[in-house]
Parts: C-alpha cells; sequence; structure tokens
C-alpha cells in the first residue's frame, strides 16, 4: 500500500480517468498554476502528457509519487502551529507522514541540520519543482532589510520568495504567517508581513488560529489529498468547511446569550452556570472559527467551554482591536432570538468588513 | 590556524539557532560561539497594554514550551498587584505545569534529541525478536512483540525504499558516533513514532482547564475555570474523571516508555558522561507551590543556586537583588542609554536593537564584535545553566529523596560517580528524572483538589483587584516558572493602569547567550569546547550537545524597552526561542 500513488488510490476509490484529468485542472485553476512555466511530463502515461499544461503539471504532481512533498518554512513563529500539527487526531501525524505526504525541509523535524539540511531544501525544489506544497509558520519581517530572522545567513524574505517560485500551492498555518499575527501587533518592531503580501503571483490558502485548529490543517490537506483540490475557501482565504460560521453560532452558551443571561464576573454565579460570556469580552460572535464544532483536544473543550472568553485569533490583527475583557459593542440586553440573530448577523458583517480594511489598510501602508 | 565550523540552521530545536565552532588540528571544538537569528519583539508590543492581558501576548513567546510565560505572566502581575489566588486555582496550575513538564521532555527525548544517538536506518538491520526480548526484559510496556517491532520495522523499509526519506533524510546514519545495536535503534524508533502517537492525547488537563492546547487560556487572579460539581459546563466529576485517566496515561508512558529507554540507551554513551559539562553553575528560580507562592520554602523545587559544582552549598537568589540579577549587551545586538558595558536589572532594563552584525546573505559573524540577538543574562556577573541539570542537582543536594533514589538508580546503571552528571549525559539523564518526579507529583495534586472541593471551598478566581481603580499608581512585580527548559523570569512595571515596561530572561537566553562585558561565555559555547568530532562535516557530536539543552531560540531572543521603542534579543548560534 505504501507504494501506491494518489492517482492509484483515486482510481481504485472510483474516479475516472476523465474525472481525474478534469480534477487537476480545476486544481490547477485553484493553484493559479496558469502562470507556471511549461513542464515536460516525461514519465508520464501518454494520456496524461496530452492534457492542456497547467493541468499536466498537476496530474504529474499526483501520479509521479507515492507522497505528496512537503516544503515547511518557519520564519517569526512561536512553532505553535508546527506543535499543533502533531496534535491532530484524525489523521494522525504518524499516519500522514508515513503514508501521505513526504516533509523534505521543516527545522523542528528534520533530522539532518545546517549543510546537510540546506541541501534536502534545495534538492527537493529542484526535484519536485512546480509540484510541493508549501507550508509558512510565521510572520515575515521586512524591517532593516531583513535582519530580524535569517537562516542560514539569508533573510526570512529571500527564502520565502525563493520557495515560493517553485511551490504547487500555498498554505499559510496560524495568525502570524495568515494575516501576520502577534509581531505584525503594534507597533509592529520588525515591520512583519503576512505571507500573501509577498507571495503575489498564486493564492495562499490560510489556516488561521493561534494556533490553527490541528484538524482545520490537516483536514484541509487531506481534503487536497483526497480530493485532488483546495476547498473552497472565504474572502479571508480560509476554507470555508472550518471557518464558514463564526464560533457563537455553534457555541453551547449561545441560547443563554439568547435568554440574556450573562456571567458578569470570573467564577460568579453566571459562569458556573455556562451563561455566555460575552460581557467577559467574548469575541465569537465575530470570529469564524470551528472550536466550538470540532473543538480541541478530539472534542475534549475550547476555550469558552472552559471558562474563558474568546479572544478571536482567527480574525486579522485580533491583537489590537479592543480589550480581551472589553466586552463587544454589538447589542446585547435580553433579545429574542431573531433579534440576537440580527445583532449577530450585523456583528459578523461588520467583523468581517473591518477584517477586509485592515488588510486593505495594511496592504496600502505595506 | 582553527578551523570554522558553522551549522545554521541547528535543526530538532524550537526557532532559529546558529552554532559557529572553531575545531583545532585533532578536530575538537576549541571556541563557540551560540547566536539566536530571529526576533520579533514581543516586549515592546506589551508596552502599553493592559498588565491582564499581558499573559496572552507573553504565551506567544513559544509554542513548545507553550503555557510557561503565561504563568511567568500571571505570576509577575499578581505579584505587582498583591493578588492572592484560591487554594484550587494553585493545585490546577500545579497540574497544568506538571503536565507541561511531561509534555514537552518526553517530545524533546524523541522528536528532537533521539535522533543524535539513534541510528533510524541501522534499525532495519535489526532482528525484531532481539528487540522484543530487549523491551520484554527492561519493561512491562505492551507493544513488545516481535511481530509488533516486524510491523515497525516495515514501516521504516516501505519509507526508505521509497526514495522519499521526508524528515530523516540526508542526516547521518552511518556516523562512527552511533554506537547503538539495531535492536535498541529499532526499540527508539518504535517508540519514536509511539510517542508522537501518545503525545497527541497527552494534553487533555490543558484543554480542559484552558480550552485548549498550545497556548491554552489563563487569567490574572486564578484560572478560568469554575468549580460546580451540578453544573455541566464547570469542573465537576465527569472532568475530573477525564484528568484522572489522563494522568495514568501520561504516567504510564514515563513509567514504562521514557525513562526505560533513557536508561537502556545511556550505558552506549559513557563517554558523553565526560563531554559536554560547561558552566559548573546553576540556577533555579523553584517551582510547584504548595499554597502561597510567597512562601518560597513550600516549593517541591527550590529556589536556589550551586556555584562551581559545590553541591554542598545551596545559594539563595533573590531575583529583585538589582546589584546581581543583571543582563549585558556587550556581545548582543542591542544599545544601553549608559553604555554597553553595564548591567542592568530587568526593571530597569532597556532593549534598544542596533545590529551591527554581517549584511545578509552572509558566511560568518563577526564574533569579536556583537554577534547574537541574545542579551547575556548573569547572576553576580556569574554565567549560570538551567535547566533539569540544575533542577535535580538542586533537588539533589538538598536532599528530596526521590530525586536522590533516581539518581543513585541512574549513576549504578552508568557505573559512574556523581561527578558525572555535569555532562551531555546528565543533562539528557536528569530531563528524564525530574518527568519521573513531576508525574509522580500530579497525583498528589489530583488528591488534593478533590480534597479541597470536598471542604466545600470551590474558589478559582480573586476578583478583589480585577478592576484597574483598585490598582496602586506604580507598582512593580517577579513572575516566574520553573519552564521545561529552566529558569523563566518576567519583571513588569505597572503605571496607571498600563504596562511601562516588561522584560522576559528565559532559560535559553541564560543557555545560548553570547559572551558578556567580562567576556565569559554562555552554556551552550562553554559546554562545547572540548567535543571531539569524528566526521567534521557531519557535526553530531556538537548536536548532542546543543540539543542537550533543550534550545528554545522563540524564547531567548526578546526585546523590551521602557520606552516602547525598540526591541529584543537575538539568540547567538543555537535554536533559541526567540520572541
Amino acid at each position: 500500500m505504501a507504494e501506491e500513488t494518489i492517482y492509484q488510490r483515486l482510481r481504485r476509490q472510483g474516479m475516472s480517468r476523465r474525472q481525474f484529468l478534469k480534477t487537476c485542472g480545476v486544481l490547477a485553476g485553484v493553484m493559479g498554476l496558469q502562470y507556471a512555466a511549461p513542464v515536460v511530463a516525461s514519465g508520464l502515461p501518454e494520456r496524461l502528457a496530452r492534457t492542456p499544461g497547467p493541468a499536466r503539471i498537476v496530474a504529474r504532481a499526483l501520479a509521479s509519487k507515492p507522497r505528496v512533498p512537503v516544503l515547511w518554512m518557519n520564519f517569526q513563529d512561536c512553532t505553535g502551529c508546527t506543535e499543533a500539527l502533531t496534535r491532530s487526531l484524525s489523521p494522525a501525524l504518524t499516519d500522514l507522514v508515513t503514508n501521505a505526504i513526504t516533509v523534505e525541509y521543516h527545522e523542528t523535524l528534520s533530522a539532518a541540520a545546517g549543510v546537510q539540511a540546506e541541501e534536502n531544501k534545495q534538492a527537493m525544489m529542484k526535484q519536485y519543482a512546480g509540484q510541493y506544497l508549501l507550508v509558512v509558520e510565521g510572520s515575515i519581517p521586512t524591517a532593516a532589510d531583513g535582519v530580524y530572522c535569517t537562516i542560514g545567513g539569508r533573510t526570512a524574505v529571500d527564502l520565502l520568495q525563493e520557495a515560493a517560485a517553485g511551490a504547487a500551492a500555498v498554505i499559510a498555518t496560524g495568525n502570524c504567517a495568515a494575516f501576520g499575527g502577534i509581531p505584525m501587533a503594534s507597533p509592529n518592531p520588525t515591520g512583519a508581513k503576512a505571507a500573501y503580501e509577498l507571495i503575489t503571483d498564486k493564492p495562499v490558502a490560510h489556516i488561521a488560529g493561534c494556533p490553527a485548529i490541528p484538524e482545520a490543517f490537516t483536514g484541509t490537506l487531506v481534503h487536497f489529498i483526497t480530493f485532488g483540490a483546495l476547498p473552497e475557501l472565504d474572502s479571508l482565504h480560509r476554507p470555508l468547511t472550518f471557518y464558514g460560521q463564526t464560533v457563537h453560532d455553534r457555541c453551547l452558551r449561545r441560547p443563554f446569550y439568547d435568554a440574556g443571561r450573562f456571567a458578569e464576573s470570573f467564577d460568579d454565579e453566571g459562569a458556573r452556570k455556562g451563561w455566555c460570556l460575552y460581557k467577559l469580552g467574548c469575541k465569537g460572535p465575530t470570529t469564524y472559527n470551528a472550536c466550538a464544532g470540532l473543538k480541541w483536544g478530539g472534542g475534549l473543550s475550547f476555550p469558552i467551554q472552559s471558562g474563558h472568553p474568546c479572544l478571536g485569533c482567527s480574525e486579522p490583527n485580533f491583537w489590537d482591536r479592543g480589550g480581551f475583557y472589553q466586552g463587544q459593542s454589538a447589542p446585547v440586553g435580553r433579545p429574542t432570538i431573531t433579534a440576537a440573530g440580527a445583532a449577530l448577523g450585523a456583528g459578523a458583517v461588520l467583523g468581517v468588513a473591518v477584517a477586509l480594511a485592515d488588510l486593505a489598510q495594511r496592504k496600502a501602508i505595506g | 590556524m582553527a578551523s570554522r565550523l558553522v551549522i545554521d540552521p541547528i535543526t530538532r530545536i524550537e526557532g532559529h539557532l546558529r552554532i559557529e565552532a572553531e575545531l583545532d588540528a585533532n578536530n575538537v571544538v576549541s571556541n563557540a560561539y551560540s547566536s539566536g537569528t530571529m526576533v520579533r519583539g514581543i516586549e515592546i508590543i506589551l508596552n502599553g497594554r493592559d498588565p491582564r492581558e499581558a499573559w496572552a501576548f507573553a504565551q506567544r513567546v513559544c509554542g513548545v514550551c507553550t503555557t510557561v510565560h503565561a504563568f511567568a505572566s500571571i505570576r509577575a502581575v499578581e505579584d505587582a498587584l498583591g493578588i492572592t489566588i484560591p487554594k484550587a486555582a494553585n493545585l490546577i496550575r500545579n497540574l497544568m505545569i506538571a503536565q507541561q513538564y511531561v509534555h514537552d521532555h518526553v517530545m524533546h527525548f524523541y522528536h528532537l534529541h533521539a535522533l543524535d544517538w539513534v541510528d533510524v536506518v541501522n534499525a532495519l538491520k535489526a532482528d525484531p525478536a532481539a528487540t522484543s526480548a530487549l523491551q520484554q526484559k527492561i519493561s512491562p510496556w505492551p507493544n513488545s512483540s516481535p511481530g509488533y517491532f516486524a510491523e515497525v520495522q516495515a514501516k521504516v523499509q516501505a519509507i526508505v525504499d521509497s526514495g522519499q526519506l521526508s524528515i530523516f533524510a540526508n542526516a547521518y546514519w552511518g556516523h562512527p558516533a552511533y554506537k547503538l545495536p539495531p535492536e535498541v535503534n529499532l526499540l527508539a524508533v518504535a517508540h519514536y513514532l509511539e510517542a508522537l502517537d501518545w503525545q497527541a492525547r497527552a494534553t487533555a488537563i490543558h484543554t480542559i482547564f484552558g480550552g485548549k492546547n498550545p497556548h491554552p487560556n489563563f487569567v490574572v487572579g486564578g484560572v478560568p475555570m469554575p468549580i460546580d460539581l451540578n453544573s455541566d459546563t464547570a469542573l465537576n466529576a465527569e472532568r475530573l474523571a477525564v484528568i484522572n485517566d489522563s494522568i495514568a496515561f501520561i504516567t504510564r508512558f514515563v513509567d514504562e516508555v521514557y525513562l526505560p529507554d533513557v536508561l537502556a540507551i545511556a550505558p552506549f554513551y559513557k563517554e558523553y558522561a565526560a563531554i559536554g559539562g560547561g558552566l559548573g553553575n546553576f540556577l533555579s528560580w523553584g517551582e510547584f507551590p504548595a499554597g502561597d507562592i510567597a512562601d518560597t520554602s513550600s516549593y517541591l523545587v527550590p529556589r536556589a543556586a550551586i556555584l562551581n559544582r559545590d553541591l554542598n552549598n545551596l545559594v539563595v537568589p533573590d531575583p529583585r537583588d538589582a546589584a546581581k540579577m543583571q543582563e549585558f549587551i556587550s556581545h548582543s545586538w542591542y544599545r544601553y542609554s549608559g553604555g554597553d558595558d553595564l548591567g542592568l536589572h530587568p526593571w530597569q532594563g532597556e532593549t534598544a536593537l542596533n545590529f551591527t552584525g554581517p549584511k545578509p546573505p552572509y558566511e560568518q559573524l563577526e564574533v569579536e564584535q556583537k554577534y547574537s540577538w541574545l542579551k547575556a543574562p548573569r547572576w553576580n556577573e556569574t554565567p549560570m545553566e538551567v535547566g533539569p541539570l540544575a533542577r535535580v542537582l538542586i533537588m539533589y543536594a538538598a536532599g528530596h529523596s526521590q530525586t536522590k533514589e533516581l539518581v543513585d538508580l541512574t549513576l549504578k546503571t552508568l557505573d559512574a560517580p556523581v561527578e558525572a552528571l555535569f555532562s551531555t549525559l546528565g543533562r539528557t539523564a536528569a530531563r528524564a528524572i525530574e518527568t519521573k518526579v513531576f508525574a509522580d507529583a500530579m497525583r498528589g495534586y489530583y488528591d488534593d483538589l478533590v480534597a479541597t472541593i470536598r471542604t466545600g471551598d470551590t474558589r478559582t478566581f480573586n476578583r478583589d483587584r480585577w478592576e484597574p481603580l483598585s490598582w496602586p499608581a506604580r507598582a512593580q512585580g517577579f513572575g516566574f516558572m520553573e519552564a521545561p527548559r529552566g529558569a523563566l523570569g518576567h519583571w513588569v512595571v505597572i503605571e496607571n493602569g498600563k504596562i511601562a515596561n516588561y522584560q522576559m530572561v528565559v532559560p535559553t537566553t541564560w543557555n545560548a547567550s553570547p559572551r558578556d562585558h567580562k567576556g565569559q561565555m554562555g552554556a551552550y559555547e562553554a559546554s562545547l569546547v572540548g567535543t571531539p568530532l569524528a566526521k567534521p562535516e557531519w557535526p553530531l557530536e556538537i548536536l548532542r550537545t546543543v540539543h542537550s539543552f533543550d534550545p528554545c531560540m522563540a524564547c531567548a531572543i526578546h526585546m523590551v524597552d521602557a520606552t516602547g521603542r525598540d526591541i529584543g534579543e537575538l539568540a547567538t548560534g543555537l535554536n533559541v526561542c526567540v520572541r
């Protein structure tokens, strides 16, 4: 089984050759491969080599090697998103690494160091040019000519651009890589930027969160491997599967919001009875993430269940959007279910608008 | 003329670390320089913010040693504002701290350190039956059949045959410094994979009390989770049962896998009981308060220092002593307003970035000048090692009986005197020893928590000084945690309800520090001197000693500036947690 390629696996699972090639075409579009240089599809079956250019690249990527090559770059990060990846229960990292992906470079996990690690990276970028998945963890500092993050004597900006050039697709995992995260928090001392601000020739999928929910990352990866494409993304490039609903919409304390019952302090009667944490500053109503659905630790809990208000960590610029313990400005009181829904809807729309404005502003400043 | 060996990136650590080593004609390290190469400026970002929120920012210093900066932060703010926490909250914090130790240490051993000692490819030569016999001899762990090890071997074989070696590619397999027989290599490879699966399920206590891991949530004044045995959303009998199960799950892996593996592997590397000793000075801020955190005598791990390997004299360090607790920047990319050769106590600390190194891309650092983003913390102008070895030596010297038993067992296994602890091997063994001590302590904290609830004392939060209007106009505090990697301290100054200065002195800043105003080496640098390399182009021996410290660069590099304008420290040479 270890020898089975993705192409073979999809065929075995009932996908026709025609469907496979069509999927590759869609995937190529999603990944922006129309911009990629044509490649010679040597070694491919004739029928694959005849397909149009970009789809052919993807077809070769999925058919040529049994496991998807991954290049993982850490920049201004805390390694928390790598740690989160290791906590994924389904699929487990051991399963992914032995069956689905081949992580050719990862500073935290690679056995090789220094010269040998760099050799691995250079070799994989050449061998899998146009085919590998680039995962970015951490923001990228741009001030002072990039001296605030160097690896092997080279700047993060330099290394990111080199890695992105040959990538088939890019995933920015965690709030720092996706939106700039804590290094970008005011006053952004190092001129930190998000990956998408520096990779402008191909789309970047954002698995947002601080850290990203383990299964949101691996789920996106599995989607890519199983269905041959990234899942549908929202306006902030987050997969709808995991970021399509607010935490509030799925929250187990939601009925108490609707009933107007709120904790006024940690460890008061409301807190003990599981009432809504809105007045303690909960950002659940304007935060799109799967915390209340997937939860953490295999469904064991999530921050609001454990008694702490949501920080809003899957949204852009969440470090600078008002105090974590300040209630939001959306109306509370004792709304009816209908009115509550309307108020929250307005809050949610506002949240996205603010997020987009933040991104636009940063881009303009950048 | 010594030749210069550069290792960058040092992998299997947190963060971005660079080591430059000079080798003599016999390929022995004659000089070493450690440099942290990434900085974010989190201390600068903290200036002007609400001190009740500082934990969330500080925690993002590191996601590997997650929680540790959050603990140091809430303790610093509580210290500054005179906030005491309820009894149950202290026990819940102790449970979370103990879980962090066990999880982090097991992951470090198997996923960051083991491949320095274990030849993965050589495991293919093992006879699974021999590995099975070994496993059954060293512990009752049930995954011990010949068939089980044959399956692991087949998995490794499939990866090798695929030509996609993934994270094992182009490493040092076959290096003459690998000494384990094939069956031990196979045992360790099996446990590398098992530990990866185990750790994913070993964070239940953080997830229950903090909602997630990495980066669980905290609150100044206690813990966020209330206790109510009649509520489905508070700590109740069902949640306690999950915690109880988790303690058993965690403890069993330590008892039946981690500790036996370390004791099985160590005797093959006895020469490392005489390599990597380093400074011989050790510091711990102490950990696991029994109740009131102000009562340092109640801590399981004492607040103490050891100087010049003298285990008969424990010194008591005071983190508030401005004359002794200082940071220097003579060889760090910072500027002090009063001159770069001064030492500053963290409450008066300055963090003005001043990069004077070579313009990237560069080949070598200018090691005679400034060469790291890490500052050089010193105790009484003396460089100190922090971490598991420091703690175990201090507990040993203080007469902690379980620690003494475990140390004696280890020394007996190695047939070595107590001096063997001052080494790379001693550091790695100490990590396993304290893991056992802290894992066992969890049972006690759990029992105490249940007993406390039974008395009716279910308070988890002190709201007396939650509102900023109740705070003095100016306050300063010290918070700490004995993080898995060593003594962590946060010093905060609060003015008019906002943070006026925030300084972190982090374990890897101590250990990976560059030279100081007197030219004294940091712990990594000192430990590397004298290390022989069998094959310098494959610098496995350097990785062994560096990894024995468990570098966390994101932590080590941080910057805080009283004026809020400048940023922190870079680590030199090794991956240090740099935030």
